[in-house]
Order: C-alpha cells, then sequence, then structure tokens
C-alpha cells in the first residue's frame, strides 16, 4: 500500500507526460493564433495572463487589437479549443491516481498514526560506498503518515481544481503531468527514511516547482522566478549537503534510526569545520537547517517565495503554500532526536523563525497583488511553525503545518476562483464589490481567512495559539523573543487578511464595468475542492488537537518526535500559561480585524494617507525590506562581473597571453630575428667571425 | 574467464572496421558512402558488445588486473605486449564504447565533406581509447596516450569550425608538451626498476626525491589532459571548434586519460609525493570548481559554456581522488563516467540545434520549447543530471566526492560545495536563453523537432543517466574492490617509507 501511495502519482506523471510529448497534435491551431498576438499587457504585473488569455487581456484593456476570435466568443470564456481526448485522459489519470493515493493515505493515517504501527519497507540499495549505505525506502510512522494526508489532500484537490482552472490552456496534460510529479517528489521527501532520500525527494520538489513556475514559459518574469527559485533553494541546499557529510562523519550513517541511536552520545563531541572546532551537532544540525531555511523561505533565503507567485494559482496553493514549502519544518521535526540535543541550533532556529514570522507580516500589509500577499502569510506562518520547532514543540509545528495547508491552500485557490471570475485581475486595488457575484468564493475566503487569524473554533485557532502559548511557556529568552514577535505578527495577519477580504469584495467595484458585469462564479469542478478544503478549515482543529497537541500527543506522535525531558514546551504550556497570554493572540486579532475595518471600509481613504504620511517605512515595506536589491548587488551582478572579467583577462589575457599565444607569439618572433641575420651579405659573415675569434682568444687568455 | 584474449578482440576490432572501409569502399558516390557509414556503425556496435562482454567477465570482487594477456615484444628492454583491466579501467573501457556508436550516429548527415576519413579517424581513435585503458605496459601506455592526439588533431583541423587550425594546434602543443615530461618520467622509472610493466613498476619504492619530480612530471601530462586550472584554454578553443561527434569524445572519454592517469600512476606508485602535493591539487581544483563555474556564467558561446564546465566538473573528479578514502576515489571514478555521458550528451544536444541553424551562439536561439518540446524535455533532462539533481548520474559522483573529501578537508569541501549553486546558475541560464522565453525570430520557427534518428541517439543516453543515478551499484560494486586495494597500497606504501625515513631519523 505504502508502495501504491508514492508511486501512483510517478505513474501519472509518466502518462500524462507521455500525452503531453507525444500526444500528437492537440488544440494547436486556436493555441498557435492565440499566441502570436504580442502580450501588450505584462506591465502592471499581471502574472496571469498567458498565450491562451489573451482574448481576455484584450478585452479588459480595450485594446484595439481586436481580432477575429473575439467576435466569435460572445462568451468570455474563450476555450482553447474543446479539450481533446489527450486532454481528459490526462487529467483523468493524474486527479484519479492521486485521488486514490490521498485515500490509501487516511488508512495509513489511521492505521500508522491512530493505532501506532509505524513501518519502513525496504525498497533497494542506492548508493554504497565503504561505509557509506544509502538505501531506497518507505518509512512510514507517525510524522511520516501526518504528511501523507496533508500532501495527498492538497494534492487530490489541486489536482481536481486545476481541471477547471487551466481550462483554457493548450497545455493541459502537461501541467497535470508537473503537479503528479511534484506529488511524488514530495513523497519520496516524507517517507524518506535516510537523509540522502530526503535530500532526493528535496530536490525534486524543487525541480517540479521550477517547472511549475515557468509553466506559462513565454513570460520573462516566469523564467527568471523559476530560475530564481532553483538558485536560492539551491544555496539552502549547499549547507543541506554539508549538513549531511557532518552527519555522516559524526555519525558514520546517514540512515535516521542509527543517527537517532548515536545523538545522544556525541554531545560536546566537537567537530573540525573550516578552520574551527564546533560542537558537532550544533554546526550539523544549523547546516542542516540552512536546506531548511531556503526550502520554507526563511529570512534571508526567502527572496524566491514571493516571485513564485508567477506560477499559476493551482501551483501556488499546493507547492508554495501547503506542502513544499513546509519541507523544512518537516525536517526538523523529523531530526528532533538530533536537534534535541543541539540547544544552540534550536536558539537559532527560534530567532529565525520569529524574525521571518514579523518581517514577511510587516511586508504582507503593503502589498497588493493578492498571490503575494498570501505568500507574504504563508511566509510569516512557516516562521510560525520553525519557532515552535525551535522551543521544542514539535507537535505544535506539526499541527500547524496540518491545519495551515488546508486553510492557506483554501485561500490560494479562492483567490484563484477570484482572479477566475476578474479575467486573470490579480491586483487588489481593480476588485472590490464582487461578493454578490462569487458568494461561494466570498465565503470560503471568510473562511480561511477566520482560521488564519485564528478566530475561535476555526483551524488555525487551536495551533496557533499552542504555538504562542509554547514559545511564552518554554521561558528561554529567544522563546520569549518568539513569542513578541508572533504576537507582533498575529496583529498584522488579522489586518492583512481583512484589508484583503475588504479590498477584494466590498466597497465599490474598481474594475472596468465589463469585467465586473462579466464576472461569474467558478464551475462546479473548482468549487468542490474549495469545499473539501473548507472542511479542513473548519475541523481539522477541533477534531486533532488532542492527538497533535493534547494529552493523547506522546502516544500519537510515538517515537517519531523526541523531546527531552525539560525541554517539553507543549506540556508547559498546558500548566503553566498565565490568562492573558493565551488571550493575547485572539485580543490583537480582534484589534487587527477591526483596524482593516475602519481602513478599508470605513475611512477607505485613511490607509493612502498614513502611507503618505510615513512614506520612508511604507516604501521600505512596500520594496520587501530590500532585500532583492541588496542580493542583486551582492551576488548576482559581481557573480556575472567576475565570470567576464575572468574570462577576458583570466582566461584571455593572463592565461593564454602568456602561456600558448605568447610562446607562438615570442617564437615567431625569435624566428623572425634569426632569419634575418641570414642576409647573404659575405662581409656580414666575416664580421660575425671576427667578433667570433675575439671572444675565443679572450676566453682563452682569461680562463686558459 | 575468456580464454580468448578479449582485450585485445575489443582494442582491434575498430582497425578492422578502417580496413574494411580502405578495401571495399571507393569512390565517392552516395551507395559507398552510405556504405562507409554502415560499416562504422557496425563495427562500433560490435566493439561496444565485446566491452560489455569484457564487463560481464569481469568479477568485482577481484581487485587485481583480469583477462590478462602477456606476450614478448622487445624482450631485450623488458618490454611486453601487455594488458589487463582492473575495477578502476574496465568501466571506462565500457565508456569508450558506448560513446562511440552514438557519435558515428550523430555525425550521419552533419559530416558530408570527407567522409571515409573522417570515419576512419574516429575508429583508429576508438582503439588508441580502448588501448589506452587496458595498456598494463608504459611503452605500450605511451603509445596509445599520445596516439590519441593523432586522430582528434586531424579531427579538429579538418572538419572543425572556422577557427580550427588554431584549435588544432593549441590543443596538440598543450597536450604534447606534457607528455614529453612523462616520457622522461617513463624512461626514468624505467632506469630505476629495469622494466616497463606497469605492476612491478607499482611495487616498486622510489626514493621520495625522485618521486617529487616523477609526480611533477605525470602531472604536467594529465593536468592538461584533464585539463586542471590554468592549463585548461585549450578545451574551450578545441570544443568550439571541434565537430559534435569530436566534442563528444573530448569531453566524454579524452578528459578521463588525465583522471585516470594520476589514479594509475601518481597514486599507487608515488604515494609520498603524492600526500606532498594533494593540496596543490585541491587548491588548483577548488579554484577551477569556481573559477570556471563564473567564466561559463559569462560565455555566449553553447559550446564554451559546456566546455568551461567541464573543467568544473573535472574539478570535482580531481579533488575527489586527492581525497583518498573510499567515497572519494569511487566518487571521482563515478563522476567521470557520469561526466562522460552527461557532457556527451550536452554537446549532442547542442549539436542537434547547429545542425540545423549552424550558430552556436546562445542569443540567436530562444524559445524552442514551443517548436521542439521533445529537444526541450532532453535537453532539461541533461542540464538536471550536469547540475546533479539526485535520481540522475550527476547526483552520485558529486555527492560521493564531497562526502569524501568532508572527511578529509572542510574547506575544500565547501568551497568545491558552492559549484553545487554556480553550476546551476549557468546551467539553468543557459537553458532559460536557448528554450525558453518567447518564440519569434523566423529562422528559429522554421527549426523542426528531434528526428527519429536523433532520438535513437538520446534514448540509450537518457537511460544511462537514470540508471548510473537510481540503481549507481551496478556501477559503484565494480570499482569498490580495486579503490579499497589501491587506497590500502598507498597507505601501505606510505606508512613504509614513514617508518623507513623514522628509522634512520633515530638512527642518526
Amino acid at each position: 500500500m505504502e508502495v501504491l501511495v508514492v508511486f501512483l502519482p510517478l505513474l501519472a506523471f509518466l502518462v500524462a507526460g507521455s500525452i503531453a510529448l507525444f500526444g500528437g497534435p492537440k488544440a494547436e491551431p486556436a493555441a498557435a493564433g492565440h499566441g502570436s498576438h504580442g502580450h501588450g499587457h505584462d506591465d502592471h504585473g499581471h502574472a496571469q495572463i498567458a498565450h491562451a488569455h489573451d482574448d481576455h487581456a484584450h478585452h479588459i484593456s480595450h485594446d484595439e487589437l481586436n481580432h477575429a476570435h473575439d467576435d466569435a466568443h460572445d462568451d468570455h470564456h474563450v476555450v482553447a479549443g474543446p479539450p481533446t481526448v489527450g486532454d481528459r485522459v490526462a487529467q483523468f489519470v493524474t486527479a484519479g491516481s492521486v485521488i486514490v493515493s490521498a485515500i490509501l493515505s487516511w488508512t495509513l493515517f489511521f492505521d500508522v498514526a491512530v493505532h501506532g504501527h509505524p513501518r519502513t519497507i525496504e525498497l533497494m540499495t542506492w548508493i554504497q560506498s565503504g561505509t557509506l549505505d544509502v538505501k531506497w525506502a518507505l518509512r512510514v510512522d507517525q510524522l511520516t503518515a501526518v504528511m501523507l494526508i496533508v500532501v495527498n489532500t492538497v494534492s487530490a484537490c489541486v489536482h481536481v481544481y486545476s481541471i477547471g482552472y487551466m481550462a483554457e490552456d493548450p497545455q493541459k496534460p502537461r501541467f497535470m503531468g508537473y503537479l503528479s510529479l511534484f506529488t511524488f517528489a514530495m513523497l519520496m521527501l516524507v517517507t524518506a527514511d535516510n537523509l540522502v532520500q530526503l535530500f532526493f525527494g528535496w530536490e525534486g520538489v524543487g525541480l517540479a516547482s521550477y517547472l511549475l513556475i515557468n509553466f506559462w514559459y513565454e513570460k520573462p518574469s516566469a523564467n527568471a522566478a523559476a530560475m530564481k527559485a532553483f538558485l536560492v533553494n539551491r544555496v539552502g541546499d549547499f549547507g543541506f549537503a554539508l549538513g549531511i557529510f557532518a552527519i555522516f562523519v559524526l555519525t558514520g550513517s546517514v540512515q535516521f534510526d542509527t543517527i537517532f541511536a548515536k545523538a545522544p552520545t556525541l554531545t560536546g563531541q566537537t567537530l573540525h569545520f573550516l578552520s574551527w572546532d564546533f560542537n558537532g551537532l550544533t554546526i550539523a544540525c544549523l547546516l542542516l537547517f540552512m536546506g531548511a531555511m531556503g526550502k520554507s523561505a526563511q529570512l534571508g533565503l526567502h527572496t524566491w517565495l514571493p516571485d513564485a507567485m508567477e506560477g499559476p494559482t493551482p501551483v501556488s496553493a499546493l507547492i508554495h503554500a501547503a506542502t513544499m514549502v513546509t519541507a523544512g519544518v518537516f525536517m526538523v521535526c523529523r531530526l528532533s532526536p538530533v536537534f534535541e540535543y543541539a540547544p544552540t541550533a534550536l536558539e537559532v532556529v527560534t530567532v529565525v523563525g520569529g524574525l521571518t514570522a514579523f518581517v514577511a507580516a510587516t511586508i504582507g500589509f503593503t502589498q497588493f497583488d493578492i498571490k503575494r500577499v498570501i505568500a507574504y502569510s504563508t511566509m510569516s506562518q512557516l516562521g510560525y511553525m520553525f519557532f515552535a520547532a525551535g522551543v521544542s514543540a514539535y507537535g505544535a509545528a506539526m499541527f500547524h503545518l496540518f491545519t495551515h495547508a488546508f486553510f492557506k491552500a483554501l485561500l490560494f485557490l479562492g483567490a484563484g476562483s477570484v482572479i477566475h471570475a476578474l479575467h486573470h485581475e490579480q491586483d487588489m486595488r481593480k476588485m472590490g464589490g464582487v461578493w454578490r457575484k462569487i458568494p461561494f468564493t466570498y465565503a470560503v475566503m471568510w473562511i480561511g481567512n477566520l482560521a488564519l487569524a485564528g478566530l475561535p473554533f476555526f483551524a488555525g485557532y487551536y495551533s496557533k495559539d499552542m504555538i504562542l502559548e509554547a514559545a511564552f511557556a518554554s521561558g528561554s529568552g529567544v522563546g520569549r523573543f518568539a513569542f513578541a514577535l508572533g504576537i507582533a505578527a498575529a496583529l498584522l495577519t488579522a489586518f492583512y487578511s481583512w484589508r484583503l477580504l475588504f479590498m477584494t469584495f466590498h466597497g465599490t467595484p474598481r474594475m472596468d464595468k465589463e469585467v465586473y458585469d462579466h464576472a461569474h462564479e467558478s464551475p462546479v469542478v473548482m468549487l468542490v475542492p474549495l469545499a473539501v478544503l473548507t472542511l479542513g478549515a473548519l475541523f481539522a482543529g477541533v477534531g486533532f488537537h488532542e492527538y497533535f497537541i493534547g494529552h493523547d500527543r506522546a502516544e500519537f506522535w510515538g517515537k517519531a518526535i523526541m523531546t527531552l525531558h525539560g525541554h517539553d514546551a507543549i506540556e508547559a504550556a498546558h500548566h503553566h500559561t498565565p490568562g492573558w497570554v493565551a488571550i493575547a493572540p485572539l485580543v490583537v486579532g480582534l484589534i487587527g480585524i477591526a483596524m482593516a475595518y475602519i481602513g478599508y471600509v470605513m475611512m477607505p481613504r485613511l490607509p493612502g494617507r498614513i502611507a503618505s504620511t510615513f512614506s520612508g517605512i511604507h516604501k521600505f515595506l512596500y520594496n520587501k525590506w530590500y532585500f532583492d536589491e541588496l542580493y542583486d548587488a551582492l551576488f548576482t551582478r559581481p557573480a556575472k562581473a567576475l565570470g567576464y572579467g575572468l574570462w577576458k583577462s583570466g582566461d584571455g589575457a593572463v592565461i593564454d597571453g602568456v602561456g600558448p599565444d605568447g610562446i607562438a607569439a615570442a617564437t615567431r618572433d625569435i624566428a623572425a630575428r634569426t632569419s634575418r641575420l641570414q642576409s647573404g651579405y659575405v662581409y656580414h659573415y666575416a664580421f660575425a667571425m671576427v667578433i667570433g675569434v675575439v671572444l675565443f682568444v679572450a676566453w682563452l687568455s682569461v680562463f686558459g | 574467464m575468456a580464454s580468448w584474449p578479449i582485450l585485445s578482440f575489443a582494442t582491434f576490432l575498430p582497425l578492422v572496421g578502417v580496413a574494411l572501409i580502405l578495401l571495399f569502399c571507393r569512390g565517392n558516390t552516395p551507395d559507398v558512402l552510405r556504405n562507409v557509414r554502415y560499416i562504422s556503425l557496425w563495427t562500433t556496435l560490435v566493439t561496444f558488445v565485446l566491452t560489455l562482454l569484457v564487463w560481464a567477465n569481469f568479477d568485482p570482487r577481484n581487485p587485481g588486473y583480469q583477462m590478462v594477456e602477456k606476450a614478448g615484444w622487445i624482450p631485450e628492454f623488458g618490454i611486453n605486449y601487455h594488458m589487463g583491466v582492473d575495477g578502476i579501467s574496465v568501466l571506462f573501457v565500457v565508456l569508450a564504447g558506448f560513446l562511440m556508436p552514438l557519435c558515428i550516429l550523430a555525425s550521419w548527415e552533419s559530416v558530408q565533406v570527407r567522409l571515409k576519413e573522417y570515419m576512419i579517424a574516429f575508429l583508429a581513435l576508438e582503439t588508441l581509447m580502448i588501448g589506452m585503458f587496458c595498456a598494463l605496459d608504459f611503452v605500450l601506455f605511451y603509445m596509445f596516450f599520445e596516439g590519441v592526439l593523432i586522430p582528434m588533431f586531424l579531427i579538429i583541423g579538418i572538419w572543425g569550425g572556422p577557427r580550427r587550425v588554431y584549435a588544432a594546434f593549441k590543443f596538440f602543443l598543450y597536450t604534447l608538451l606534457g607528455s614529453v615530461l612523462m616520457l622522461l618520467a617513463i624512461l626514468a622509472m624505467y632506469y630505476v626498476a629495469g622494466t616497463t610493466d606497469i605492476p612491478t613498476i607499482t611495487a616498486t619504492q622510489f626514493p621520495r626525491n625522485m618521486q617529487l619530480w616523477l609526480w611533477l612530471a605525470f602531472f604536467a601530462s594529465f593536468a592538461v589532459k584533464v585539463p586542471m586550472w590554468p592549463v585548461h584554454t585549450w578545451l574551450p578553443d578545441a570544443h568550439v571548434e571541434a565537430p559534435t561527434a569530436g566534442s563528444v569524445i573530448l569531453a566524454g572519454v579524452l578528459l578521463k586519460m588525465g583522471g585516470y592517469g594520476f589514479l594509475r600512476f601518481n597514486i599507487p606508485i608515488l604515494p609520498e609525493a603524492t600526500e606532498y602535493f594533494a593540496p596543490l591539487i585541491y587548491t588548483l581544483s577548488v579554484v577551477a570548481v569556481i573559477y570556471t563555474s563564473l567564466v561559463a556564467l559569462a560565455q555566449e558561446d553553447m559550446k564554451k559554456l559546456i566546455a568551461y564546465s567541464s573543467v568544473a566538473h573535472m574539478g570535482f573528479v580531481t579533488i575527489g581522488m586527492f581525497a583518498l578514502n573510499q567515497q572519494g576515489i569511487e566518487g571521482s571514478v563515478f563522476q567521470m563516467l557520469s561526466h562522460g555521458v552527461v557532457s556527451g550528451a550536452l554537446f549532442l544536444c547542442v549539436g542537434v540545434v547547429y545542425d540545423r541553424l549552424h550558430t552556436r551562439e546562445i542569443a540567436r536561439y530562444g524559445g524552442l520549447v514551443k517548436n521542439m518540446p521533445k529537444y526541450a524535455v532532453v535537453f532539461l533532462f541533461m542540464t538536471m543530471a550536469s547540475v546533479g539533481l539526485p535520481g540522475t548520474a550527476g547526483f552520485v559522483g558529486e555527492f560521493l566526492v564531497l562526502m569524501g573529501v568532508f572527511r578529509d578537508n572542510t574547506w575544500v569541501a565547501a568551497l568545491a560545495a558552492t559549484g553545487m549553486v554556480l553550476g546551476a546558475a549557468y546551467a539553468l541560464w543557459l537553458y532559460r536563453r536557448v528554450v525558453y522565453g518567447k518564440l519569434t525570430k523566423p529562422d528559429v520557427k522554421a527549426m523542426f523537432d528531434m528526428t527519429p534518428r536523433e532520438i535513437a541517439v538520446f534514448v540509450p543516453l537518457i537511460a544511462v543517466v537514470l540508471w548510473m543515478g537510481i540503481y549507481p551499484s551496478s556501477f559503484l560494486n565494480v570499482t569498490s574492490a580495486s579503490v579499497e586495494q589501491l587506497i590500502q597500497t598507498y597507505q601501505t606504501k606510505l606508512a613504509a617509507s614513514h617508518a623507513a625515513s623514522g628509522v634512520s631519523v633515530a638512527a642518526r
């Protein structure tokens, strides 16, 4: 069954991929027709304008380039040719197999986690060299079981949703195939039994993310974003790889159980890294955490995530909100038996998580692109998960990962539904007042935001409150620090969430009348996944908190999560939390909502005025703390300049100039001079002879 | 074990093909040229089967030389015709056998002038390459090693691009200069050991001072071949000017001769010098990884970019072998094999578009994914393999090398690991400019997707890259025993000499 869960999506990818490659001519004429018209509209950052949607774009801006298609289709839904048999097969196979995977995952979850039967299935040898022995294996313990249902449930929803969302795209099989490829890589990641297979899944999801961000490959912005995502993640993976080596040097293995068994004996052992002696476990954990920072967009390595919104919205929901970006959190929890013995590393995790939660929230509330707002919100919530893990509240981190996956996927897919309704408009300044037009979407967005803001009885309430309480109750300085930042971020979270709701759905419509009139609720195939995720956003918290963070947690997690005695922040949170701490998140959440109501419903002019009053701060936040500019100046441009310089002056002038070309030139020069000696005049030769004789005689008289 | 001289068969069979072409293919009519192509293809295919038989006959548990053939050649000087393979060389023989038919296929239509001579040069090249990896006598080895230069020189100089003569001479002089020093070293060894038999010389202990000079002489030859920074500048020129198949063989097999030389001679024969000079190798290799990756980032010519990436990848190879532990050396052998397949495939990818547009300038392309989706998939796959994505061949070698060197020197490991990031940067940058973006240029629009013949070339390459990435044990098993023995030889000899010098110090 485990094998089926993991490899069905791979099979689906192969089928869909083959259809995409060899499926023969599809709706190509129509697509080519669209593709050949220029994109005049990318300048506003309307990231969603793919070639298939050009017709809308022209419509929106009353572009004069109207062409035959527009007349033919009175309906605003210009379909790039009806779905072909190949499209249908690809959709059916991919969505079907992921749904089967999802159902099997739930049965696995109940068997493994609820009834406590963890297991590992060894498939075959992978890399064996000397004492290094890496196996392909599927490890399904409680931690994995949780990830399996998260990944497969959300993935199944997104697969189904995509059938509707991508209906106008001529390349459906390719899209569905990539989604399945991603799912497979993610499943390999969560079922890894050793660090190297974890790395396999890690880079595999990176590849899928690269391909999906770049799905609309004609857009330069998508090309750039995809490359950026891959490269920034590689920077993290650089640390991850070194971390694996450090663990191998320390424990002699990369297999989890062996590492976990060795970890307690290694406290105090030093590792000579670079020129210094570090505490071995600390440096190993920090290096591994660098990988987590890249994949989970933590402060410093986060710049790729907002840009990744160039990909189609279902991708953002699946990869860049619910699953892939949580891999870092999963990694830290998976390695809890190691991190527990590296308290310094945990402190770093806490601080980075806290800072990320706060900084992302400050950026989030100044953005206007609906997807970017949610992206920064994701980054912020990942920060919460990390500082939970940092204070040893791994259960809380995983619980937030679990609930967040549902409500954040819901928010993204809901945003996708809005974007779909408004002809691929993403700028919230051009939305407003559409709640009557798309009531279902409106309702689920409310639920998603209530869960995100952590209002009582919604999913986020249970997980986020526990994280904040645990951070406070851990009693450490960094825990309090993260708590303070977390509370501040909670205020901002509520504010930007309702800002998003109000700007998108309320007030006067700010888009063209035609767009407003044509706004429409999404098809059923998109609404059903939204409904499923809504159930998650409503009940994931109340239904599972006893297992994840309640009194059954020790039994539920079994050996999958290890907390040292005295580190258990969840235990502390249950018993020693002052009343105000428990209530603070709710209070600041309500304040945030109220602020948003004042700013975006009662006095819509107010935000603009505040922004211009504090224009310096606003500009700083709006420009994302200038991280991109900084990195560009520090790394990107110097690397290119250096490369060019080394090529022209290093290889060209110095090595070739002194080496082969120089020697060749010198040889030619000497040859030319030598040949000039043979002048043919007798007196030249006679003169040379005389000089020779004189020198010979002189030498004889001195040394003879 | 085979009772027939299988290595000699594999080595000299291509010459039979040459003879057939010379004897039966006269004139220049299309029929004759077709025959030339088919004779070459079949010869290389049969040779490939023979190399596979060598692999099948190879016993991976035996670390020593196998399928050994020995016959007197110049007995007065103790020079023998001595052939044999061990776990380090056997897979290179297979690699050469594997790439050759693909090269013939890749040249099927792109070579139109002097086809007969072209094929003869390639077949002769195959004999020399396979012979070089099998030779167990220094004189024999040297003949094969140097002989390789001649057909390659001709291939670049005759069928190359506009600056082919410059590139050919640069290639020839660079490598010849190093080789001359190696010849001197071989002579010096002969005077000490009284034989040119490689296993015997490997067992000989050379004095420390002599080791240092011998090591440098070998280093001069092999460093140029690898190529290591700063003697790498012949490679980009040679690649750019060489015809596609020439580049494939150059990157796929010829570069490996340098790495193979280090493993076969420098490390086991000259352990003290190896220990002494390892920091030099580390330094040059790390510089190569970072420097050439940055330079690759700035390239405007597809082939030049891949050529520079080869230098960077070979930097990993030299780092790994001088880590002198199991993971490092096995990793570097594996990296050589995988680089042979992957970079060969990348040059073939360039060849596919070059055949259509006759330019290697990156800026002339763009948006190919639209009209050449199959090509885009193949190119992406090989790009990812070159980047070292886990699950492909590129990952295993890189990972083992880095792990091996991390155990020895973390600075080198950390600096070399930056190649993971830089390597991804230049590879994706190339891919983006060629394949992604909007398809606007009319001549690029007119390009057609891969033909069945081209697909037939790439399918085996993709299969091997996946095989090596998912189940590398097939390859690692073959090398492990010999690598273990190599490390043991190195360490016992080193310990012995340390003990000896310790004794002499004490005696004083």
